[in-house]
């Protein structure tokens, strides 16, 4: 119910995560992107995680080279974070949520 | 059983190669790059790093069936297949034959940000991903070096490079890594330190306004391999190292003979002219008749139905049929019957590789059996004397492998000793004939002596030579007391000569008269003599003839004067007797 009401105030985040099977920083870059989203984007966000151990063939597509990666595809422009995003400071400003200081 | 044995070993001391197909790489390389390992290959802009990256991919899966992966991080698909097919590198039809992947990896570091820790993972699933598509043997990255602008930490990236270049080579793939030529280092960001099997450093330097591209194999480990720069080119099939060195000397060699278009000339060669697949070098000032001697040599080859192929730097092929056309010479029946071919160029259109190359792909295409190349020193000047004579020296090994009878024509200044300014040549040459200017009397005369000719009797004779609208005329020179006697000198001696024997002929005539009228003065004192004899002969026998007459006419007188006197007769007689003793008394 509520997510829908927001859905049409506000745009909804596409995000998604790249990552390489379960290594540590895979799984620490999930928990902490979830744990940001639900800080900062409280139900207007979706995650789509993708394993490029399983479909290799995607990585190309969003032009990955780092592991993990977040590629913000909605709203536009398209932004791209590098990192297990532990950084959150980094973070804000690379989803534009906050201009660099 | 007994038979692998041998190979075996030999394959087990031998650094496994990975041809490149690109011509003369594989021959300073002895076979390749090493198999498995991964190559730098380094230099500046525009030297022709990503060339020679794709060449090496195109033509492993075009000649040696291994499919390969281009990572191109500079140049997107579709600009990389545009760039190379204008070398005639079908890189979208390799592409869809699932031959070659090509992936283009871009970064934009505006458009992103760094969040705590990562690694290169996603580098490494795109490139085995690729790799494992289609089988890949062989991997490009060019140039791995954009990444260090794009990724800010430097650290990670180092330590990803290591692990990605022992993947590499766990993969068993031949790589081929592409770097920028650093300041101080080979490459900028000191790639060198993770390849360190086999690093190629590609150059292009700016040489009296012409450029030249060289290659040199820096570093191979665990192989032999030419250490010296060898120029390179860029042609319209892709690149072209020119071993200088790689050639041994082991040509085969012909004792067949062939004419060199001028009757005296070939007798001053042994009777036979020069060898096949020898290479004749004929040099001279300006105007001394260079190339009416090649175009002679080219000429009685074509009419023995050989193909020649006449590269000309000065003249255009009109102008020489036309020249040649002055002196009697019919060239252009040849050129139709395609068993002549010009190739002209001005020398400065480009540099001294770019010729070779050019010159080496029109011999592939003719197939000649004589070449002349009219004059070699219009290419020699672009170069330094050393480059210059590396050329030779290639062209020279390059003809004599294919069995092409080669005249070169050399332009010496007319200050400069002859032997002097040629040394860089003479010796890589088999035969050598030198055309001089003889002034002297007010006017020019041509000469011409053979220097060298090996392996063959040769005339050490100075002979000058004409040349008329019916040809070249090689006559003998006259040694005078001030040495060679041409032109009309050698008319003067000439008449000077006939003069002489008029002379002698006229003196001999004198005395033959003289004699004559000697024998004839004796013969007409001997007729005198004998008519005086005679006289005296018949006088005395007319004398003889009288006395007898006499002697008949005293007798008859006597007899009858005695019958007369009978008794007075036998007195006078017996008196005549008596009258001795009587006087005793």
């Amino acid at each position: 119910m509520k997510p829908k009401a927001i859905k049409c105030a506000t745009p909804l985040w596409q995000l998604r995560l790249y990552v390489m099977d379960e290594t540590p920083k895979s799984v620490t870059a999930l928990t902490n992107l979830k744990k940001f989203c639900e800080t900062h984007l409280k139900g207007r966000y979706r995650i789509k995680v993708i394993d490029l151990a399983k479909e290799p063939q995607l990585a190309k597509g969003d032009q990955i080279l780092a592991i993990p990666t977040v590629v913000r595809k909605l709203p536009k422009p398209v932004r791209t974070i590098i990192g297990t995003l532990s950084d959150t400071e980094h973070l804000l400003v690379g989803l534009d949520l906050r201009a660099a200081v | 059983m007994k038979k692998p044995g041998p190979k075996l070993a030999a394959s087990a001391t031998r650094l496994p190669k990975c041809p490149t197909g690109i011509q003369g790489l594989d021959e300073i390389t002895d076979g390749g790059l090493p198999r498995g390992r991964p190559t730098l290959v380094c230099g500046g802009a525009g030297c022709g790093k990503t060339l020679l990256a794709a060449e090496f991919l195109v033509r492993g899966a075009v000649q040696f069936d291994e499919p390969g992966v281009l990572m191109a991080f500079e140049e997107t698909e579709k600009e990389l297949k545009a760039n190379v097919a204008s070398l005639g590198f079908d890189l979208e039809g390799l592409v869809r034959r699932k031959k070659i992947v090509v992936d283009y990896v871009h970064v934009e570091r505006s458009e992103m940000q760094e969040s705590g820790e990562y690694d290169l993972e996603g580098l490494f699933v795109r490139l085995g991903h690729a790799i494992d598509s289609i089988g890949a043997k062989r991997v490009v990255l060019d140039t791995l070096e954009v990444l260090f602008a794009s990724l800010p930490n430097e650290a990670v990236l180092r330590s990803e490079l290591r692990r990605l270049f022992r993947w590499l080579k766990e993969k068993g793939v031949t790589a081929v890594i592409t770097a920028e030529r650093g300041r101080e280092s080979l490459t900028r960001h000191g790639l060198e330190e993770y390849v360190s099997d086999c690093v190629i450093l590609l150059d292009h330097r700016v040489n009296d306004q012409i450029a030249t591209r060289h290659l040199r194999v820096v570093k191979y480990r665990g192989a032999l391999h030419g250490t010296n720069e060898f120029p390179f080119l860029i042609g319209d099939d892709g690149i072209s190292v020119l071993p200088i060195t790689s050639l041994a000397l082991n040509h085969q060699v012909s004792t067949e003979r062939i004419a060199t278009g001028v009757p005296r000339l070939d007798a001053m060669l042994g009777g036979k002219g020069f060898f096949r697949s020898s290479s004749i070098l004929l040099t001279g000032t300006a105007g001394t008749g260079k190339t009416t001697i090649s175009s002679n040599f080219a000429h009685a080859a074509a009419r023995r139905g050989e193909r020649v192929l006449f590269f000309s730097f000065e003249e255009s092929p009109n102008q020489i049929v036309r020249n040649m056309h002055s002196i009697g010479l019919q060239l252009e029946p040849l050129v139709k019957r395609r068993l002549l071919r010009f190739h002209s160029q001005r020398p400065s259109l480009y540099g001294l590789e770019m010729h070779l190359a050019t010159m080496f792909k029109e011999i592939a295409a003719f197939q000649p059996q004589v070449v002349i190349i009219d004059p070699i020193t219009s290419l020699m000047d672009l170069g330094t004397v050393s480059e210059g004579k590396g050329m030779v020296t290639r062209l020279i090994d390059y003809l004599k492998a294919g069995q092409v009878t080669t005249l070169f024509t050399s332009l010496t200044q007319g200050g400069h000793a002859l032997q002097q300014s040629e040394s860089g040549m003479s010796s890589l040459m088999d035969a050598w004939i030198l055309l001089q200017d003889f002034e002297g009397n007010g006017e020019r005369n041509r000469v011409l002596y053979v220097l060298k000719a090996r392996g063959m009797a040769h005339s050490n004779q100075i002979r000058e030579f004409l040349i008329s609208d019916h040809g070249i005329d090689v006559v003998d020179a006259y040694i005078g007391a001030s040495g060679v006697l041409t032109g009309s000198a050698r008319v003067a001696q000439g008449d000077l000569e006939k003069a002489a024997v008029l002379a002698s002929q006229q003196e001999a005539a004198q005395l033959k008269r003289e004699v004559e009228r000697k024998r004839k003065a004796l013969e007409r004192q001997i007729g005198d003599l004998r008519a005086d004899y005679e006289t005296e002969a018949l006088e005395l026998r007319r004398i003889a003839e009288q006395v007898g007459t006499r002697t008949l006419l005293l007798g008859t007188e006597r007899t009858a004067s005695g019958i007369l006197r009978q008794a007075d007769a036998k007195v006078a007689a017996s008196t005549r007797s008596k009258a001795k003793p009587g006087r005793k008394i």
